[in-house]
């Protein structure tokens, strides 16, 4: 019997029609969890690192976490695993909404996809009844609209859906795979899905998940519940709002805007408009923001809003999540309801919030600059806003100028050539980053910045507040009740941390205090990911429901499996040197670690060696950046030892 | 009949409030597994979202009576700009739809309210509800006194409706000579 898990996978080769269901290894649980832990054994045991994006080899995976579709709160996240046609390297794009719990309720904690089908298919999952199915009538259709049309065709609303549109069908590099109010959106996995010729999977289940020790993790549970109750009512002070309550964040609640239009960049990631948010300003986006947005929604289980169901007239419905809100309006500088409105129709198209605005704010940069030309434009038309829109259409048609920009500002301009790569200057590892150009170079954010290994900042930020407050009475009230930290060291980093003077930025935390602060912030991340949690309920907020402390009796009540802290700490870390490894093999080494050039205003380039160099060191990496024997042993990762060596990634002997 | 005071027990729905999360199912589910809180489903549970998103239709019911025959009710109820078919609202256990059946037997499930000793303070779906979607309600009402139908006789009925008195007595006496 296993708990919280299904202890099964769904195995399907789309090139021969081939359906397995296949019993998981126990034993892989106890050492990786499950979700993005079990996905980097999974890519490391089958995707050798030659395995090109759009290979048949490539796999696909759908994951839920180990503890999603039990009673654990906001536990719904689903974690997609393939190599990205964009960086190249293992990617893991997730998504909240309810996918993942109607896969475990149907009896799976992962579907893994291989292969590619010579024609357009969706895949049909009833419990135990598994079909490939024609989508050719699906061919071209929006991925929302696709949603809808499955479920009409099957004629059940409690299914669920994840499909790609027309982007993921032409392989853009950043097509998402989009899924109810949610989306995998970050490094092209749409791309993949659309390569293998699947449009989407539908599911619906009917099956219990069952829980080892019960009244237990009930308690759990409902502790969670009641937290969430007191941070709600407690927002934190002196802090924007979206960082004063739970949520991923809450983006679609807020109307206050002042502070990421103030502080994040227009354009192509260039132009800082401080003053922008006037009143006028305030008073129009609040009455476009309340006047489309028809009710706040969440995800499966879970009591925080989002997300927003968004009906502007003229224009189907649509579900927005987060950040996407603003991503389209500042690349083009225009306003809010235009960043609704083109959002329906790329959400449609399916593409990533932060690339797709990004690459067209670029391709817009680059005619201004006379690279690229009038014939590049032909039949653009010359609105600001229209251009927008035929740009979108181009992008995920691949049609003209769009063939060159749908591979990403990165692969692009190296297309384009003449000077076009200094105008694809916000990348990590070729993948676009959240807009945002500072001055003073910060060196948590850096370290962050430079090692993510999924090259997102949400995705490895959080927990530790990212200013100091000025008065050490705000800083001593805040630590009072801040029981989600490790040990007492990181408040007394907080404590003595200063807006000014000696324990100030850029030297204050000192090296060491950023490699344990750093460390513990990635770490929630890395639990959240492998147990699907959503990290706006975990490592993402300030002071979250789950934290290291009650997470190890979580596993434990809800698998039957006995983990301590430490015995966690030790599976993060394994799961973290993984999915380097997976990296590493595919070619990733420390000049990888490195945040968009310009990403600060001044750097310093001494500091931000011996910062690198010790956070190598506090992450059992070699100055190269590649895990050491070492390290990798006391994981119990010999198979990557022996995989290095062999392929001499490191020498026998050498550590 | 003799008329009677009653406590009546009900859950407020405000609809507006709901943000469709299902958390009332995932808990009712847990809450209603043997041994409590063992397994969840939302399948088994006693209440239950119709939920279409894009057509803004958040609409939490908990079960009520088992029905054994579906009735004539196919009309369409427009309310604030959305289309609800009448089933939408009704809380029974009917055979026209697989709401509130147990997925395995197909019996008929209903609310109890979270009956449990020592007594739960509301219905967990409530507690569960931080949105205020589901507002628990107690009320006096004055009723005719009638007799409680208990869940296995429910079940029973249901049995009996769908294959005959005769044919539910011979095999439970069949079943009863084996043990």
């Amino acid at each position: 019997m296993r708990y919280a898990e299904t202890g099964y996978n769904l195995e399907i080769d789309l090139s021969t029609g081939n359906i397995e269901k296949v019993e998981t290894d126990p034993k892989w649980t106890e050492l990786y969890l499950g979700g993005l832990g079990t996905n980097a054994k999974i890519m490391w045991d089958r995707v050798p690192p030659e395995t090109e994006p759009f290979s048949p080899d490539n796999l696909l995976i759908f994951s839920s976490g180990l503890l999603g579709a039990t009673p654990a709160v906001g536990a719904n996240r689903t974690i997609v695993t393939a190599i990205s046609p964009q960086t190249q390297f293992m990617a893991y794009s997730m998504m909240g909404g309810f996918f993942a719990s109607e896969m475990k309720y149907a009896g799976y904690d992962k579907i893994i996809i291989r292969g590619k089908s010579p024609k357009l298919v969706y895949l049909w999952i009833s419990d135990d009844k598994v079909e490939i199915r024609d989508a050719s009538h699906l061919a071209g259709k929006g991925a929302v609209e696709t949603q809808e049309l499955i479920k009409q065709e099957l004629k059940d609303m409690r299914i669920h859906v994840a499909a790609i549109g027309l982007a993921g069908e032409n392989r853009v590099f950043f097509a998402s795979i989009e899924q109810g109010r949610s989306s995998a959106s970050r490094q092209g996995l749409g791309a993949v899905m659309g390569d293998k010729g699947l449009k989407a999977i539908a599911i619906r289940g009917k099956k219990d998940i069952s829980i080892a020790r019960p009244e237990e993790y009930i308690k759990l549970c409902d502790d969670v519940m009641q937290y969430i109750q007191f941070r709600q009512a407690n927002p934190i002070p002196g802090v924007m709002p979206i960082l004063s309550i739970l949520g991923s964040p809450q983006e679609m609640l807020h109307v206050d805007e002042k502070w990421h239009t103030e502080n994040f960049v227009w354009g192509n990631a260039r132009v800082r408009r401080k003053g922008f948010w006037t009143e006028e300003i305030e008073k129009k986006w609040e009455e476009t923001q309340l006047g489309a947005r028809t009710r706040l929604i969440s995800c499966y289980n879970c009591p925080l809003k989002c997300g927003a169901t968004i009906s502007i007239p003229g224009i189907s419905r649509y579900m927005m999540k987060c950040f996407s809100k603003l991503t389209y309006t500042m690349a083009a500088f225009s306003d809010l309801d235009f960043g609704f409105r083109i959002a329906q129709r790329a959400t449609e198209y399916g593409i990533d919030g932060f690339s797709g605005p990004q690459v067209m704010a670029f391709a817009v940069e680059l005619k201004e600059a006379g690279i690229l030309t009038d014939k590049d434009f032909e039949g653009c038309p010359s609105d600001n806003e229209g251009r927008f829109y035929w740009l979108l259409d181009r992008i995920v048609r691949r049609e003209g100028i769009g063939e060159v920009l749908a591979d990403g500002t990165y692969w692009a301009a190296k297309k384009i050539g003449q000077g076009a790569e200094e105008f694809a200057h916000n990348n990590i590892r070729k993948h676009e980053q959240a807009p945002l150009k500072l001055g003073m170079i910060n060196p948590i954010y850096y370290l962050m910045y430079s090692t993510n290994e999924k090259s997102n900042i949400t995705q490895i930020e959080g927990q530790f507040p990212q200013a100091p407050y000025p008065e050490r009475e705000q800083r001593e009230e805040f630590v009072k009740d801040w029981f989600q930290v490790p040990n007492d060291r990181i408040k007394e980093y907080f404590l003595k941390w200063e807006p000014r003077g000696e324990f100030s930025m850029p030297y204050y935390p000192g090296i060491q205090e950023c490699c344990e602060i750093v460390d513990w912030m990635e770490r929630m991340h890395y639990i959240d990911d492998a147990v699907g949690v959503c990290a706006g309920l975990s490592s993402f907020p300030l002071k979250p429901p789950y934290h290291i402390h009650n997470y190890p009796n979580f596993v434990t009540a809800g698998t039957g499996i006995e983990i301590d802290e430490a015995e966690l700490v030790k599976i993060s870390k394994r799961n973290r040197q993984l999915v380097r490894a997976n990296n590493v093999r595919r070619g990733l080494r420390r000049a990888d670690d490195t945040p968009p050039e310009d990403h600060w205003k001044k750097r310093l380039p001494e500091y931000e060696k011996q910062l690198l160099d010790a956070y190598f060191e506090f992450k059992g990496w070699d100055m190269d950046g590649v895990p050491t024997k070492e390290s990798l042993q006391s994981l119990d990762l010999n198979y990557v030892v022996e995989d290095f060596e062999q392929r001499g990634i490191i020498k026998d002997g050498q550590d | 009949m003799a008329k009677t005071k009653k406590i009546i027990k009900t859950i407020k729905i405000d609809i507006e409030k709901c943000n469709g999360c299902r958390a009332c199912e995932v808990i009712c589910s847990a809450f209603h597994a043997n041994p409590r809180y063992s397994s969840n489903n939302p399948e088994r549970s006693r209440i239950r979202m119709i939920r279409e998103p894009l057509n803004d239709i958040y609409l939490p019911v908990y079960a009520g009576e088992y029905a054994p025959a579906e009735c004539m009710g196919r009309d369409i109820y427009v309310l604030d700009g959305r289309e609800y078919e009448e089933c939408a609202f009704c809380r029974a256990a009917c055979p026209s739809r697989d709401l509130f059946h147990e997925p395995d037997s197909g019996l008929p499930l209903k609310c109890d309210m979270c009956e449990d000793d020592p007594p739960q303070e509301e219905p967990l779906c409530v507690k569960w509800c931080i949105n205020d979607a589901l507002i628990y309600e107690v009320r006096e009402e004055e009723v005719e006194e009638e007799e409680d139908i208990d869940e296995v006789e429910i079940g029973l009925q249901s049995l009996v409706d769908k294959h005959g008195m005769q044919k539910l007595v011979e095999t439970i006496t069949r079943m009863s000579l084996k043990d």
